[in-house]
């Protein structure tokens, strides 16, 4: 198994997957199910993306299930002011942001373990998102078309939030891909000090990854909250798992240093089928969730296989 | 009589390099037996089989004329195997008795009986002939005598097998000889069987009774050591002609290019300065801890100085990080280039483009096409043996890895180049090609270059000067070319 080129697990399971989704339930191949699948893809997708440019430097981001829930409440409040749309976008895109700054400096210029830092941004934020709602949950009014569209609508027959995640992906790729900042998260996740020896600026590599993961986190929380048209704060609960989840399905290596934006989409694609299958079967939420833990562990587990040993 | 020990046809393997192969020796009772070779040859793999550390992939190893089939560390010390490192095992805030008796204290109850200790202790310390304090602290004593506490250590466990890894390397000649003689009077009178390891092969013929010369992880040479001369030991040790070892130097010497004055460190350095001109190649020599690595990192801006300059070509230069330094021009093999060289889980093309990519940049983004081709050429002329730019580079031999790390400061274009090591762990023929490609660099492109190494052979037959350096200072400025052995060990060993 180990001498097959990277990447062939990952399209088996999904074509498994796609064969076994298809026998359980007449409905999943079905073109309303096909684009359902998508958009949760697409949801969960952008957070997972986030998260590939942390785990690549080695990081960990738990706050972002908590940024949604924040830029979800904000967002609400904002309108329900009446701030004009392309404002509020701005003022929660940059929230997401100001919570990967924190995140970031911690990590890289104090050397916090990114895990306790997060941890810590990830109360510290939900507790921001429950302050502004006051514990309850914001009603924006009825929402802008034009606001509405971006998860709710669809465009060409597809859901928007695909294009969102398309667009996302592609970005993300080019960076990883083909450009020296792409290279230098890669070299910090490889090896530190090595990086840091070639020249390399490890300090503002880490602090970006983490303005990256804040922002995107952000923009999936405009999308959560254009579709459910409602902020709460209590929205987002364990998403950091879900965007984590994905990462590690699609080869990201929690060691640094390992991960593509293609397997990233495919993680996404996994999970998002299994959902799916759960629900069409008529699963029980809570029995998804132990399936849910079940993967993530299964994931680490054979990506551990995976690593050569001494 | 049976042996000692008894190697039979020992391999070993790990990823890419087979480390030993079907190696074979005895050791009788008394004997004492030098294991010579080059670095790379082996020695220290079978040294960790012996201890236990490694399992040997094939072959068997005897005991006294028993079998041994799980070997292990704790089973090994259990049957009488004690092995000396180099860099001595010892925890340094305990006290000799605890030390030599590690593991095994005398009790009373549930409490350790110090003054049994202290007569254990003393006891094996006698036998050896030294004098030390049972509860002074490991920590505050010399070199010399924590060998000599490892030896007690080895004695109060009844070893009847010790193996020393370079035992002299770190020692003076005063501390030489008293050592040699512990170790002769161990051997004659009460049966110790010794490997020793050493690369002075004035010591192997002084000290030993038989040698075994390894090369390449294959036994060349098992016999005794009488009748032997030191080019023949040369001879089987690197398989051919000794004047074959170095390139031949003509080097062409230009403006300084690099100065450092007054470099100290908190902990180590103090008021060290160097230069190395163009075209030039400088060695750097000391003995484990003298301040080699130190000086060459403060240089780099790899750690804080605590005072110094750094001129660069004439003007003054502030290098307070990696990154300042090699935007002056400097680039740094590091001393381990698995922790700190290389991107291991990457590709050869992305660890030898990994300084360079602004070369590669058209538009914001990375010119793949350019890159293979400059990979390519690099993977060509350094004669890196990797199946293709796209290989995992952890699965490359310690040679082309270290290729890979000097590719990527040719592709860097560095002016001046500072190397720690360079070949340490390299194979022979790696390292020869290795020291081409530094001459190359030196005097066809006029690179400054300077070489921090422990072995003084490479010094000597590679460079123009060198620094010598003892205990954070240097000792001695030399010609490389008149310098002998024996000067610079003069000035390198502790007094």
């Amino acid at each position: 198994m180990k001498n097959l080129p990277r990447g062939t697990g990952l399209a088996g399971a999904l074509i498994v997957l796609i064969i076994a989704a298809s026998l359980i339930s007449p409905h999943f191949l079905n073109p309303i199910n096909i684009l359902n699948v998508l958009r949760q893809v697409a949801l969960y997708g952008i957070l997972g993306i986030g998260m590939t440019f942390v785990i690549l430097t080695k990081g960990i981001d738990l706050s972002v299930g908590s940024t949604v829930a924040l830029v979800g409440v904000t967002g609400a409040v904002l309108m329900e002011q009446g701030v004009p749309i392309p404002l509020m976008v701005l003022i929660c895109i940059a929230i997401g942001a100001l919570v990967g700054c924190v995140n970031g400096f911690g990590v890289s210029y104090f050397r916090i373990p990114a895990f306790i830092m997060t941890l810590g941004c990830m109360v510290m934020v939900r507790g921001f998102a429950m302050m502004i709602a006051d514990g309850g949950t914001v009603n924006p009014g009825k929402l802008a078309d034009n606001f509405f569209v971006l998860g709710g609508g669809y465009m060409l027959g597809v859901p928007t939030p695909i294009y969102v995640f398309a667009i996302v992906c592609i970005i993300a790729a080019v960076v990883l891909s083909f450009t020296p900042f792409g290279r230098a998260i890669y070299a910090v996740g490889s090896n530190e000090e090595a990086a840091r020896l070639s020249g390399i600026n490890v300090p503002l590599v880490i602090f970006s990854v983490y303005i990256i993961c804040g922002v995107l986190a952000a923009l999936s929380g405009l999308i959560f909250l254009s579709r459910l048209s409602v902020g709460d704060p209590n929205s987002g609960l364990g998403l950091e798992l879900e965007a984590i989840t994905i990462a590690v399905i699609g080869g990201t290596s929690l060691f640094g240093g390992e991960g593509t934006v293609l397997g990233t989409m495919g993680g996404a694609m996994v999970l998002a089928i299994i959902a799916n299958i759960l629900n069409l079967a008529g699963v029980s939420p809570f029995s998804q969730q132990v399936v849910k833990g079940a993967i993530i562990v299964l994931a680490v587990l054979l990506e551990a296989g995976r690593k050569p040993r001494k | 009589m049976t042996s000692a020990l008894a190697l039979a046809g020992i391999t070993k393997s790990f990823p890419g390099v087979r480390a030993l192969k079907g190696v074979s020796f005895s050791l009788q009772p008394g004997e004492i037996r030098a294991l010579v070779g080059e670095n790379g040859a082996g020695k220290s793999t079978l040294m960790k089989i012996l201890s236990g550390a490694y399992s040997a992939d094939e072959g068997r190893i005897e005991l006294f004329g028993e079998a041994v089939l799980d070997p292990t560390p704790a089973g090994m010390i259990a049957r009488g195997v004690a092995v000396i490192y180099q860099e001595l095992a010892q925890a340094p805030h305990l006290t000799v008795a605890e030390n030599v008796l590690m593991g095994r204290l005398p009790c009373k109850g549930a409490l350790i009986d110090w003054g049994e200790a202290k007569r254990r202790t003393m006891e094996v310390v006698d036998r050896l002939g030294f004098d030390v304090d049972p509860t002074a602290r490991i920590g505050t004593l010399s070199i010399a005598k924590r060998q000599m506490v490892e030896i007690a250590k080895a004695l109060a466990r009844n070893a009847k097998i010790i193996v020393l890894d370079e035992p002299s390397a770190v020692l003076a000649q005063a501390e030489i000889d008293q050592l040699f003689r512990v170790v002769r009077q161990l051997a004659r009178e009460s049966g110790v069987a010794f490997v020793y390891i050493s690369h002075r092969l004035r010591e192997v013929f002084e000290l030993s009774d038989t040698v075994t010369v390894l090369r390449d992880g294959t036994v060349i040479h098992n016999g005794p050591s009488n009748g032997l001369t030191t080019d023949d030991l040369i001879r089987s040790m690197v398989g051919r002609e000794v004047g074959d070892v170095f390139p031949t130097r003509t080097p062409r010497i230009g403006e300084e290019a690099l100065s450092a004055k007054g470099i100290s460190t908190p902990a180590l350095l103090k008021n060290v300065s160097i230069h190395v001109r163009k075209g030039e190649i400088v060695g750097l020599f000391g003995l484990a801890g003298a301040g080699r690595t130190e000086l060459l990192r403060a240089i780099y801006g790899a750690d804080p100085r605590g005072a110094g300059e750094v001129s660069i070509n004439g003007a003054m230069a502030s290098i307070g990080s990696p990154r300042a330094g090699i935007t002056k021009g400097l680039g740094l093999v590091p001393e381990d280039r698995k922790t700190e060289g290389l991107f291991l889980i990457q590709s050869v093309g992305f660890n030898i483009m990994s300084a360079s990519l602004a070369q590669i940049v058209r538009f914001g983004l990375l010119s793949l096409r350019r890159e293979r081709k400059i990979v390519n050429g690099l993977i060509e002329r350094l004669r890196i043996r990797t199946p293709n730019a796209a290989a995992a580079t952890q699965n490359l031999s310690g040679g082309n890895q270290q290729k890979c790390v000097l590719a990527r400061l040719v592709s860097a274009e560095c002016e001046i180049l500072l190397a720690d090591e360079p070949t340490r762990g390299v194979d022979v023929g790696a390292k020869r090609e290795i020291y081409d490609l530094l001459v190359e660099l030196a005097e066809a492109r006029g690179l400054a270059i300077v070489i921090a190494s422990s072995e003084l052979p490479e010094i000597l037959g590679l460079c123009d000067r060198l620094y010598v350096l003892r205990e954070g200072e240097v000792t001695a400025e030399l010609d490389a070319r008149t310098a002998t052995e024996e000067d610079v060990m003069h000035f390198a060993a502790l007094h």
